[in-house]
């Protein structure tokens, strides 16, 4: 790609997040916190440090693309602040750094906060102060919750029906399984596991014959994984975050034992899972996606990854290209800032919202052919669908279809 | 109030009144605090939630210094009791709905009981035994709140979302500056028990343990007894701080209290000046803001100084600490002291 044509991809990008500047007369401009005529400020929380700083490169891409919006001329006319601090994945400094956000640097919304025990510690806060807390990096199903809570708006497909499809999937293609389940033990691995029981159906329960936990705080999961071997299980639920991800199949290498593989979707990394894990011990591993893996040479063609490899090659150089973390920072800080173009002038907080719950067929960049973001004022889970695929060589091959839980609850 | 300083020189009493004035004075200003700046959002909500968070570890290491500063006992496990003291209040105001206040002191009888209990059997150890047994049970606690069983009190690893209260009497303060009277207020307290217990004959015996356990012991001081009250003070102290700490910052979880905590009242202890009161205040400073100020110290030294390694958050902490140590053994408050009697009188040829 030229540097010229690059420069073109980038400049017709910025151009989308941008409006006409004729806005009518009439619109009249209203402003909470964090919004003015040259700016708004977004608050965001990642874990840079601990046992899951490996997602932290979801928050240094979600600064990159608010930089690129700004080097086109901003949304709407006006700058974006990204203030993002790290809450190494940690409740209590959670708590304290969204306070800071909102009581000192007076955002106008906090974006994507990454972790369910982190998102649940902020929650009720969040919610008194009606402060959005929008588009989360966690697919618990308790984030779409307009009823209880208005301020709250989960993303990605949520990890109740993510978890049913696998077990749907070992069902229907290995009637006799022998089910071992490695859990986070917090409220993450808790949904999972719950979803992945409903899929099973009560009758089938028994077929899960181990179930092994860690703590987020464990230096590693050795022991269970060789528990789990020990059980005599032939299938593998892995319900882990990217670090124990990477350990759980380095070491089921090691101890060979080759069940069937699922791996849930948080540790569909090649960059931080995989790779470190080893690819030739990631083979066959199946895992349910909505997005584009951005390096398989399939969709090279496709415009949104050409965009995203434009972005990348501009705006992180230096990064690692087959880490997932670009690729979902990329995807859902562009549902935001459709979010914030919908909502034009009218920079309340509770605007914000009311367009956060009125994305309509919207094609954030990298989703799977046929995978949009839909939301309602009662549907606040914005992706619903996702396709199965299995680690081959050095991408993920999909198969089957895409498979779909629209529920409004 | 310098009353029982191990470096406390004998103070004339003008100074001791200059001291008491200032004290006083600082203070009223820090009581006038909230009022001043009412809601203008000048000193922000977050603000006064830090200073509230500081006076709480004051408390937390006031509770540390008196039994190791004055008492001599190690203790490597009062974070437990820091814990034990916050899901106390938690779980009375969330599940029971009990006023904020009645947690204090439930926490404070817990907490006494539990230490009491514990300093009972452990107080056979000496020194380094005790150490890690009160380790032991820094390791323990985290683990226990998130226990199966104790899971509809604990909500377990998720933690407890608490609401701050309003102020009452329709003030005009936040719910941030309210309680930060609150726990103002509290802490007077507690430093002021605190004084005049050293100052009491109990008080005098729990030194004299500390300098010589056998000789206290020959003089008619039941050692055993008198080391288990301590440690249950102590724990009360810590529980007190847990519980307020539970109230202001509006959330608890096993996460919030990890052994790592027990290492920082330590070492604001140490820092402060483990045998005296002062020493608390700058130990509750030491914790609340040094050890964030550090976190981010040295990110800006690294980018400063393009460092080709990645310098982790605690390196600065550490070296800080060591030079600390080095430089003032007897702590902060140690080092002034003996500071102001250097300059006092100035030593020949000095």
């Amino acid at each position: 790609m030229t540097e010229m044509k690059r420069r073109t991809v980038i400049a017709g990008l910025g151009a989308l997040a941008v409006t006409p500047v004729f806005a009518p007369a009439i619109a009249q401009k209203r402003y909470d916190d964090g919004a003015s005529d040259t700016e708004i400020k977004i608050g965001n929380i990642m874990p840079y440090s601990g046992n899951a700083s490996a997602y932290g490169v979801i928050g240094r891409t979600s600064e990159a693309v608010m930089k690129m919006v700004n080097d086109a001329g901003g949304l709407n006319g006006r700058k974006i602040n990204f203030i993002t601090y790290d809450d190494g994945y940690s409740p209590p400094k959670a708590v304290e750094m969204v306070r800071k956000l909102v009581e000192e640097d007076k955002v106008l919304l906090v974006f994507n906060p990454l972790g369910t025990p982190s998102n649940t510690a902020i929650q009720r806060y969040l919610n008194q102060r009606k402060v959005p807390q929008l588009f989360v990096a966690t697919g618990a199903s308790k984030w779409g919750n307009p009823r209880q809570f208005p301020w709250t708006m989960g993303w990605q497909p949520d990890y109740v029906t993510e978890g049913a499809i696998y077990a749907k999937h070992i069902l229907s293609t290995k009637p006799d399984a022998k089910i071992g389940v490695l859990m986070q033990n917090d409220d993450y691995g808790k949904d999972y596991f719950n979803g992945f029981k409903q899929g099973l159906g009560a009758a089938n329960e028994r077929k899960i014959v181990q179930l092994s936990t860690y703590e987020v705080t464990d230096p590693t999961v050795d022991s269970q994984m060789i528990q789990l071997k020990n059980s005599g299980a032939d299938v593998f639920f892995n319900i882990t975050t990217p670090k124990f991800a990477a350990q759980a199949i380095k070491k089921a290498a090691e101890i060979a034992w080759k069940p069937v593989h699922y791996l849930n979707n948080v540790s569909s990394s090649f960059g931080s899972v995989l790779k470190p894990a080893g690819i030739e011990n990631s083979q066959g591993i199946m895992v349910a996606l909505y997005r584009k893996d951005a390096n398989d040479p399939q969709w090279a063609n496709s415009p949104d990854v050409v965009a995203w490899k434009a972005f990348m090659a501009k705006y992180m150089p230096n990064a690692d290209m087959r880490d997932d973390g670009h690729n979902f920072g990329f995807s859902v800080a562009h549902t935001l800032l459709q979010t914030l173009k919908q909502a034009g002038n009218n920079l309340t907080r509770e605007n914000v919202m009311k367009e956060a719950a009125n994305l309509k067929g919207f094609e954030s960049p990298l989703l799977l052919p046929g995978i949009k973001v839909n939301t309602s004022p009662t549907d606040f889970y914005p992706i619903q669908s996702v396709q199965l695929a299995r680690v081959k060589g050095e991408s993920f091959e999909l198969f089957g279809d895409v498979l779909s839980n629209e529920s409004t609850s | 109030m310098t009353a029982v300083t191990s470096t406390a020189p004998a103070a004339a009493e003008g100074s001791r009144n200059l001291t008491r004035t200032l004290l006083l004075g600082l203070l009223v200003l820090a009581a006038a605090l909230p009022f001043l700046v009412g809601k203008s959002g000048f000193i922000s909500n977050f603000t006064f939630l830090q200073l509230s968070l500081m006076i709480v570890y004051a408390i937390a290491v006031l509770g540390l210094n008196l039994l190791t500063g004055f008492n001599g006992q190690i203790s490597l496990g009062h974070g437990a009791f820091f814990a034990v003291g916050a899901y106390t209040a938690a779980i009375l105001i969330e599940q029971f709905g009990v006023n904020y206040w009645l947690t204090l002191p439930a926490a404070a009888v817990l907490c006494f009981v539990i230490g009491y209990l514990f300093g009972l059997p452990a107080l056979r150890l000496e020194g380094h035994y005790l150490a890690l047994a009160t380790f032991g049970l820094a390791i323990a606690v985290p683990q226990m709140l998130k226990y199966k069983h104790l899971e509809p009190l604990t909500n377990g690893v998720m933690g407890i979302n608490l609401l701050k209260p309003d102020a009452p009497f329709g003030l005009p303060l936040s719910g941030d500056q309210w309680m930060y009277l609150v726990v103002l207020v509290v802490a007077v307290g507690m430093f002021w028990m605190a004084r005049n217990l050293l100052n009491s004959r109990p008080g005098r015996a729990m030194v004299a343990i500390r300098d010589h356990t056998l000789a206290a012991g020959t003089m008619g001081i039941d050692t055993a007894r008198y080391k288990a009250t301590v440690f249950g003070i102590s724990a009360l102290y810590v529980g007190i701080a847990g519980a307020l700490h539970a109230i202001i910052f509006e959330f608890v979880s096993p996460d919030s209290f990890r052994f790592e905590l027990s290492i920082a009242i330590l070492v604001g202890a140490v820092v402060g000046g483990v045998a005296s009161l002062p020493g608390a205040v700058i130990g509750g400073i030491f914790v609340q803001f040094i050890e964030k100020y550090a976190d981010a110290m040295t990110k800006k030294l690294t980018q400063a100084i393009h460092l080709p390694l990645e310098l982790q958050p605690w390196t600065l902490y550490g070296i800080t600490l060591i030079v600390l140590i080095y430089v003032m053994p007897g702590g902060i408050a140690g080092g002034l002291a003996a500071l102001w009697a250097r300059l006092r009188r100035p030593s020949p040829g000095g």
